[in-house]
Formats: structure tokens, C-alpha cells, sequence
């Protein structure tokens, strides 16, 4: 998030320039349809319908949006320091494992304790593997990037010896950890609304949607409204006026890391504990990656990254519809969408800041 | 004489196993040396080996597919040259996107063209590179101890793409080191203003190294796909452009020393392949994984400074603007 080279309104480089990148984003995912024989036009009703269409659908969407809710914000917090953490997908990595050791471990314990201690050590566990290569920027000089690419291998790697050697279910050969106690999981969104009298299918949806907005909410006060936030937005502006103003940037970029990784954590609490209720190989997915996605369209702010992961949300419960309909079209569709508009809104955004101010100069010459 | 045997076998599955590391680190190299930082040399690779597996396929002959990989992946190169260079964007972030881009593209390609999954058809015959037996070899084993050997497992028998990379790694060194165009290219990695001043182009120069950065990572995707098996995978790269990466920051960012990183990773790959459900005298089974997990976990080491230390080009990731 560089300085502007091109002077813009502030709406039009809030609003606009977001929105002109990630419609030529989808014109070029509509390329992409048509190349391989489909309408793109029908191609949308489909994803539309799948996605918005029904009770059920919209609760997919949701589901899936919870989880670009916290990756997105993972980018987006680290964005303000400076730091670009492409780490999303190792930190959750060590959250899942470290949430499905809570709940296998502290078992005996009530549910009311369980849960919150075990989405507590989710949130440490995100913390600790971004907050490593945040210190070792901060008193090695090792890039934040390259680090945190090598750590997402590591997690991977580790993983896979966990559930394969140490923590796997026993007799079994799939890599993943027993079914956790029925206490130790997050309540689904149907089980929660009952008693309000809203009947909802019973879908993914569970309560870590809640946690998610609440991170929102936090994410925001945090960045706009507190005395950290005002130092981490300092540091990503210009470390060395940071520094002169008695901020010290190495322990913002060590501080920034650890909540990065912490709310990547999130993506852990949905998945492992609201989901699948076990430990899985590989349940991050990609997610921690189109998170880089959701961050640039939502130029770092909550409210943008809420919209931006509700539209990734939109995307890949249509997309997951869509691939039921015409095979032909994968759910794959998500990640080139969300390459092209990285590509657009992240790299590109020099081309698009200037088409935009030409056609507002040309508005206001006409 | 056992144990002659059972290092050669290795050192074989080695140089097998570092092929694609090679490319992709010397593409890097190149790319890097010029000052344009690449991590999207993974899909490079990935849409590379995709394109050379659909064109091997459908026209029967492997040079085709190599040629078809090459194109990919130089369109994909220029991409990022378009945005790194002539628009001076975020060189990370683009190189993210070219990944995911590769990612993606190439399953919803390969599914909607073939109906496997994303899987390309099985290729045959001359639609893959096949192994070539250098003159001598088969006599030089049975007179000459030990190094005939050698010659035989290690030296030959290998498909051209191995001898292509092994090439490369000559000429890089030789015209970065040696020739005009290597020194001109070094120094807009190092001090583009200075390029820029002597009236050199400085975006000529990095589009032409993000094209060598193409044409390699081109040659690396074909030999997965097209060489080592016989057809693409999804995500069959797994992480091996990564790896490439650590072996350019291992190496120091120079050309000879990457040669021996990259040997060093493959050699690591080919003994976890070996040491699998082995136990070892004193020290009981190592997990696969560790080993696996080594080339990540000594980039990070050596990164933090602990081994040596590690500098890039000067100008690397930082875009060039005329007037500061």
C-alpha cells in the first residue's frame, strides 16, 4: 500500500479503483468460461443462484466467507505495518494443530471452558509462527516474505509427520486426528438460531461467523482508534519517522506479525473446530492465500476486506454449485479469479489509478 | 563394491531430482540479478509443464511440448514484466499472483480439456524425452573400475532436458560473468541510475532477463511433466520453484554455487526417497519429513544469519523510476 503516484479523489481511490480492477478481474475470468466452450453469462446466473439463491446457499456462503474473513484481515493488519505476510496458510497450519490438541487434551474439561481455551490457543498458536518471522526481520534482517513462504513448507511438512506419526487416529490410515468430544466443537449457526425461532438448514455455518465480524470490529478499533494501531500505521507509512518518533519498528513488526498470525488462527477455528471437528491434512486450502486477495480489494480497511471476503464467499459457494451443473468449470475458477485480481489490484494498480483519473478528467472536460 | 553402486544410484536420482530445481533457480538467478525479484517462479514451472504435456499429447513429439512450455511460461513472465517493470507494482505481490494464476489455470484447463481431473493424457514414445546413453558408457562399466561405473549411472543416460540444464547453468555463468550484456545486466541489479545515465535501457534490460527467466523455468515445467513422468499433474511442481528460490538465496545469488545447492537439494530429496521406513545405526528412523523439511528450515537459517550471510542485488525489488 504505497504512496499514490496519481492524485485521485479519496471515494474514487477508495471505492472505484477496486471496483474497475475486480470487474476487469471478472471480464477476465469471463474470458476464461467462454475458453472452455460455456457462457459466462449463464455461468453467473448459475454461480449467483447457487450462492444467494436459497437459505442453504447463503449459508455456505457465509461459511466460506468467515474464512476469508480472518485471512483477509491476517494481510490486511500486516499490510499496515509494511509487511506483506504470505504466511497466512502455515500460521493456520499450527493453529489447527495447536486447537486440536486443546481438544483432544483438555477433554475432561465443561464445553464453556474448552472451547474459548482452545480458540485461545489457535489464536497463540497463528501468533507464534508469524511472530517468529516477524522477530527474525526485526533482529536478523531475514525478509518477512521469504521467511514466512519457507514456514508455510515447514508447517506443511510438520503436519503431515503429526498426523502420520504422533497424533493420527489410531488404526487408522487417513492423516487425521480422532473426531473431537461433541462438547469441544463450535455450535452450529441452525442449532444457535433455533431458539430465536429461525429455522435455517443445516449447513458449515457456525458460530466462528460471529467471531469473525467481532475480529472485524476489533481489527478496526485496533488499526483506526488505538495507540498500537496509530504506531503499526506509522511503521508501514515510514519506519525511520517512526523511529524518530520514539516508535521502535522492530518491535511493531514483531507485534504486527504476532496478530497477523494469530487472526490467520481464525481460519483454524472455522475449519477444524466449527467444520470438520478433527485435524485434517491440508484444510487451509488456498484460503490463506486468496486471503492476499481479499486484503488488496479491500485496500486493507474491515469494512473493505468484510465486503471482499463476502464476495470470495459468494464466489466459492457459486463456483462449488456451478461445478456440479457444468463439470467443466472447477471450483478452481476461485483461485484464478483471485490470481487476476491480485494481480490487478495489488500490481497493476498503477495502469487502473490511471485509466480512472483519465475517465474522470474526461467526465469533468465533457 | 556395494556401496559404489548404492552412492552412484543415489547420486543418479540426484541429478534427476535437482533438474527442476536448476532451471528454476538459475531463471531466478537471472531475474533476480537484474533486480526484478521472482517468487512466481513455481507457476512458471506448473503452466509450463501444463502446456508442454498438452502439445506433447496432441502432436506427438516432445520438442513440440518443450517449445509449447517455453511460450507459456515466457507469456507468463512477461505478465509480471508488465507489472513490475512498466508499471512499477508491488514485484511480490505480482509474483503471488502468477502463482495462483498457474494454480488455477491449469486444472480448469486440463479438466475441461481431457475430463481427468486435471490430469493430462498418459504420453508415449516421442511424445517424452527419452533417456540418452553416451558413447562408451556400457563399455567403459565393464573395464574401468569405479569411474566407469560412474560414467555409466551418474553421466549418462539421460534425457536431453538434464544435458539442456546443465547448459544452462555453463552459459549463465559464462554471460554474467564474461560478456557485455551479463555486466550491463548485473548492474541494473545493483544500480539502475548508473545503467540508466550510461544511456542503457534499463526496462530493455529486465524484460530480457524476465524472458531468460521464461525460457528456463519453461525448460524446468517440460521436464516434469514431459521427461520425469509422462504427463501433467495438478500441482505437480509441489513447491519445487520454492525450493529453487532457497537454493538462489543459498548460493549467494551466483550461478555456480546454485549448481551445487540444487544438487545438494535433489541429493536431500533422493535420500528421504532411500531412507523411507529405514532405521539407521545409533540414531533409529528419521522421519521422512525432517529430511524434506531441511532446504526450508536452512534458508531460514542462513536468512537469519546464523551460517553466513546472505546479500542480494542492491536493487532488487525496488522498481525503477527516472527522477527521484
Amino acid at each position: 500500500m504505497s504512496a499514490a503516484p496519481i492524485e485521485l479523489p479519496r471515494w474514487a481511490d477508495t471505492a472505484l479503483v477496486p471496483l474497475v480492477s475486480v470487474s476487469a478481474a471478472l471480464a477476465v475470468a469471463g474470458l476464461v468460461v467462454l475458453g472452455i466452450g460455456e457462457s459466462p453469462l449463464e455461468a453467473t446466473a448459475l454461480l449467483l443462484r447457487g450462492a444467494l439463491g436459497s437459505a442453504e446457499g447463503l449459508s455456505f456462503t457465509l461459511y466460506y466467507t468467515t474464512n476469508f474473513i480472518f485471512t483477509g484481515l491476517a494481510v490486511a493488519v500486516a499490510f499496515h505495518a509494511g509487511l506483506f505476510n504470505i504466511g497466512g496458510e502455515g500460521q493456520a497450519t499450527i493453529a489447527g494443530i495447536f486447537a486440536a490438541l486443546a481438544c483432544l487434551w483438555l477433554a475432561p474439561l465443561p464445553g464453556i471452558l474448552l472451547v474459548p481455551l482452545a480458540v485461545l490457543a489457535a489464536a497463540a498458536g497463528g501468533a507464534l509462527y508469524g511472530f517468529v518471522p516477524g522477530w527474525l526481520q526485526a533482529t536478523r534482517g531475514s525478509h518477512v516474505v521469504i521467511t514466512t513462504i519457507m514456514f508455510n513448507f515447514l508447517a506443511a511438512t510438520l503436519s503431515v509427520y503429526l498426523l502420520v506419526e504422533i497424533i493420527g487416529k489410531p488404526g487408522s490410515m487417513a492423516p487425521e486426528t480422532p473426531e473431537f468430544a461433541s462438547h469441544a466443537i463450535l455450535t452450529p449457526m441452525h442449532k444457535l438460531l433455533a431458539p430465536l425461532g429461525v429455522n435455517l438448514p443445516a449447513t458449515p455455518l457456525n458460530s466462528a461467523f460471529l467471531l469473525a465480524l467481532a475480529a472485524l470490529i476489533a481489527v478496526w478499533a485496533l488499526i483506526f482508534r488505538s495507540r498500537l494501531g496509530y504506531a503499526i500505521r506509522t511503521v508501514g507509512a515510514n519506519p525511520r519517522a517512526a523511529a524518530y518518533a520514539g516508535i521502535s519498528p522492530s518491535r511493531i513488526t514483531m507485534v504486527a506479525m504476532a496478530i497477523s498470525g494469530a487472526l490467520a488462527g481464525g481460519l483454524a477455528v472455522n475449519e477444524v473446530m466449527g467444520v470438520q471437528h478433527r485435524l485434517l491434512l491440508d484444510f487451509t486450502a488456498g484460503y490463506g492465500f486468496v486471503g492476499i486477495a481479499v486484503a488488496l480489494m479491500g485496500r486493507g480497511h474491515p469494512v473493505g476486506v468484510g465486503l471482499a471476503a463476502l464476495l470470495f464467499g459468494v464466489l466459492y459457494q457459486g463456483g462449488a454449485e456451478l461445478s456440479f451443473d457444468k463439470p467443466s468449470i472447477t471450483r478452481d475458477m476461485v483461485v484464478v479469479i483471485g490470481g487476476v485480481i491480485i494481480l490487478f489490484a495489488g500490481a497493476l494498480d498503477g495502469m487502473f489509478r490511471r485509466a480512472v483519473a483519465s475517465g474522470l478528467r474526461l467526465r469533468r472536460a465533457g | 563394491m556395494e556401496w559404489v553402486q548404492t552412492i552412484a544410484v543415489i547420486m543418479d536420482s540426484a541429478i534427476r531430482l535437482s533438474v527442476p530445481l536448476l532451471c528454476a533457480a538459475m531463471a531466478g538467478l537471472w531475474s533476480e540479478r537484474a533486480g526484478v525479484v521472482d517468487i512466481g517462479l513455481e507457476g512458471k514451472m506448473l503452466i509450463a509443464a501444463f502446456a508442454s504435456a498438452v502439445i506433447a499429447a496432441q502432436s506427438g513429439s516432445a520438442w513440440a511440448g518443450l517449445g509449447a512450455g517455453i511460450i507459456a511460461s515466457v507469456a507468463l513472465a512477461l505478465v509480471h514484466g508488465f507489472a513490475a517493470i512498466t508499471w512499477r507494482g508491488n514485484q511480490i505481490v505480482s509474483g503471488v499472483a502468477v502463482n495462483m494464476l498457474a494454480a488455477g489455470l491449469t486444472v480448469i484447463l486440463g479438466n475441461a480439456w481431457f475430463g481427468q481431473g486435471g490430469r493430462t493424457p498418459t504420453l508415449e514414445g516421442a511424445a517424452r524425452f527419452g533417456d540418452i546413453t553416451l558413447p562408451f558408457a556400457a563399455t567403459l562399466r565393464a573395464h574401468v573400475p569405479v569411474l566407469g561405473l560412474i560414467y555409466d549411472e551418474v553421466v549418462s543416460g539421460h534425457s536431453m532436458p538434464v544435458y539442456l540444464a546443465l547448459l544452462a547453468v555453463v552459459l549463465t555463468a559464462l554471460v554474467l560473468k564474461r560478456t557485455r550484456f551479463g555486466l550491463r545486466l548485473r548492474a541494473v541489479g545493483e544500480n539502475p541510475a548508473a545503467v540508466d545515465t550510461a544511456g542503457i535501457s534499463v526496462a530493455g534490460l529486465r524484460y530480457s532477463a524476465v524472458i531468460i527467466c521464461g525460457v528456463l523455468c519453461g525448460l524446468g515445467g517440460t521436464y516434469l511433466a514431459v521427461s520425469q513422468s509422462a504427463g501433467f499433474l495438478p500441482h505437480m511442481t509441489a513447491g519445487k520453484g520454492f525450493i529453487a528460490l532457497a537454493a538462489v538465496i543459498f548460493a549467494n545469488w551466483r550461478p555456480w554455487p546454485a549448481l551445487w545447492a540444487c544438487l545438494l537439494f535433489g541429493g536431500l530429496d533422493a535420500v528421504a526417497i532411500r531412507l523411507q521406513g529405514v532405521a539407521l545405526p545409533g540414531i533409529g528412523q528419521v522421519p521422512v519429513q525432517a529430511i524434506q523439511a531441511l532446504p526450508y528450515l536452512m534458508t531460514v537459517i542462513l536468512l537469519a544469519g546464523f551460517i553466513g550471510k546472505s546479500t542480494p542485488p542492491r536493487a532488487s525489488g525496488l522498481p525503477y523510476v527516472k527522477e527521484r
